[in-house]
């Protein structure tokens, strides 16, 4: 909602005709309110009027005024010019009409801003629902990685008996979101100078780096709510030992890896 | 004395412009007559000034005085002056026709402030040249600005884009010189 001073900053353009569109109607509007425009808006025609005046000089040529004497000699009173006097009858039964036409516009315009009240009000309640749905959901995802990054966490992977523990992962990848989560657990512990490198591999096409990290002291790492590389598509993830720093490509053997649609 | 008056000022007689709307209301020939001698210069100069040609700036002449006879009561004596008034549709209807738009402009919908009288002509000179001192008076890029605005019709953002000025300054520039043309009459 513009405010009176950003109306009375157009005053000159509307008084030029120079304003348009949406920006005509708003000033309109605002005017028919707004007293102390319209008297701006009267004075500065009358300078504008002035403005005019200082370009007066040439005459018009005689011809000129005979054209309008013969043309109005054949216009006698009371005889309608097609489109203009039709406007000017229009115009005067709207004058006649003007006060009951405020009236019905105010009150179509009381009805309209009763129902668009409503309709805020029934958007807030709706809006306010969400929020405190969100909230909730908010409150359980944080209390979810509350236990997931707690230092205390045990994770415990569960493994058929007997069988010797083998690092592992799972990725959770989200196309629509390009976004992962990675979980790996069992990882052996990195030189120093090293980190584990995650890698994605396109059906077609070389690794992309996709970040690095390095497991706690139980084999335990997670790279949460992570990025993918932009404009890849991603069929394989693989995790190799490469320089804390990431490389451009793997240049150790693959630790674990798990491909898309296998194993699920 | 038939001054241009703005709403702060007295209001000067203006039987004489209100008259002869009356006479032309009951259909008086000679009165359209007298009121063509007395207007048809500014009407013609501004429309002229703007469209750069002759044949053109006459028919908006033709036009707008065509307009009056046929509606007559377009102008309210009460509500404004008759020479501020024609000046400004004049200005409107010869912007529309150099942007080859349709008139936009309706004659009864231009209100201008103040009243004047500008029957005898010693009187019109007079205002005239107190116009042209209060521009001569103003710094090139304020009367510029204002030219550009009223006699090319181009927008405040045009004005800005053609004289590398900011849009602000142009806007500035306008208000003010309109203010300064005011005072010379206050």
């Amino acid at each position: 909602m513009r405010t009176h001073e950003q109306f009375a900053d157009e005053l000159a353009l509307y008084a030029l005709n120079e304003l348009q569109g949406s920006d005509l109607q708003e000033f309109e509007q605002h005017l028919e309110r707004c007293a102390s425009c319209r008297r701006e808006l009267q004075a500065m025609r009358a300078d504008l009027g002035l403005l005019g005046l200082s370009v007066v000089g040439p005459k018009p040529p005689a011809r000129s005024k005979e054209r309008l004497m013969r043309a109005i000699a054949a216009e006698p009173r009371g005889v309608p010019a097609p489109a203009v006097v039709q406007t000017s009858g229009r115009r005067s039964f709207w004058l006649a009409w003007i006060p009951a036409a405020i009236a019905l516009a105010l009150l179509v315009f009381a009805i309209s801003l009763r129902q668009s009240n409503q309709a805020l009000h029934d958007q807030l309640a709706e809006l306010r629902n969400r929020y405190n749905d969100q909230k909730v959901q908010l409150a359980q995802a944080q209390e979810n990685m509350k236990l997931l990054l707690a230092p205390d966490a045990i994770h415990v992977s569960l493994t058929p008996q007997n069988a010797s523990r083998h690092p592992s992962a799972t990725a959770i990848f989200s196309p629509s979101q390009n976004r992962m989560t990675l979980m790996a657990s069992n990882l052996p512990p990195v030189p120093p100078g090293k980190a584990y490198e995650l890698w994605v591999i396109p059906p077609m096409g070389a690794p992309v780096n996709a970040g690095v990290f390095k497991p706690d002291a139980h084999g335990n790492a997670m790279m949460l709510d992570h990025p993918m590389p932009i404009g890849v598509e991603p069929k394989t993830f693989a995790v190799t030992v490469e320089d804390e720093a990431g490389s451009d490509k793997p240049t150790t053997p693959i630790v674990i890896a798990g491909t898309m649609g296998e194993g699920q | 004395m038939g001054m241009i008056e703005h709403p702060d000022m007295p209001h000067a007689d203006t039987s004489g412009d209100t008259r002869l709307i009356a006479r032309i209301r009951a259909g008086d020939q000679g009165a359209m007559s007298e009121l063509y001698d007395r207007y048809s210069s500014v009407v013609y100069g501004v429309a002229l000034r703007v469209l750069q040609d002759a044949a053109a700036a006459e028919d908006i002449l033709q036009d707008i005085f065509l307009q009056l006879w046929r509606r007559p009561d377009a102008f309210d004596g009460s509500r404004g002056s008759m020479v501020a008034w024609l000046a400004v549709i004049a200005r409107h209807r010869a912007i529309d026709r150099l942007r080859k738009r349709r008139p936009e402009t309706d004659i009864e919908e231009v209100v201008i402030a103040g009243t004047t009288d500008l029957r005898d002509e010693a009187e019109r000179t007079l205002v005239i040249e107190k116009v042209r001192s209060a521009l001569g008076e103003m710094n090139e890029d304020q009367r510029k600005a204002l030219e550009m605005a009223y006699f090319q019709g181009l927008t405040h953002s045009e004005i800005a884009e053609k004289t590398g000025e900011p849009l602000g300054t142009i806007k500035t520039r306008i208000r003010s010189g309109l203010q300064a043309l005011r005072a010379r009459f206050a």
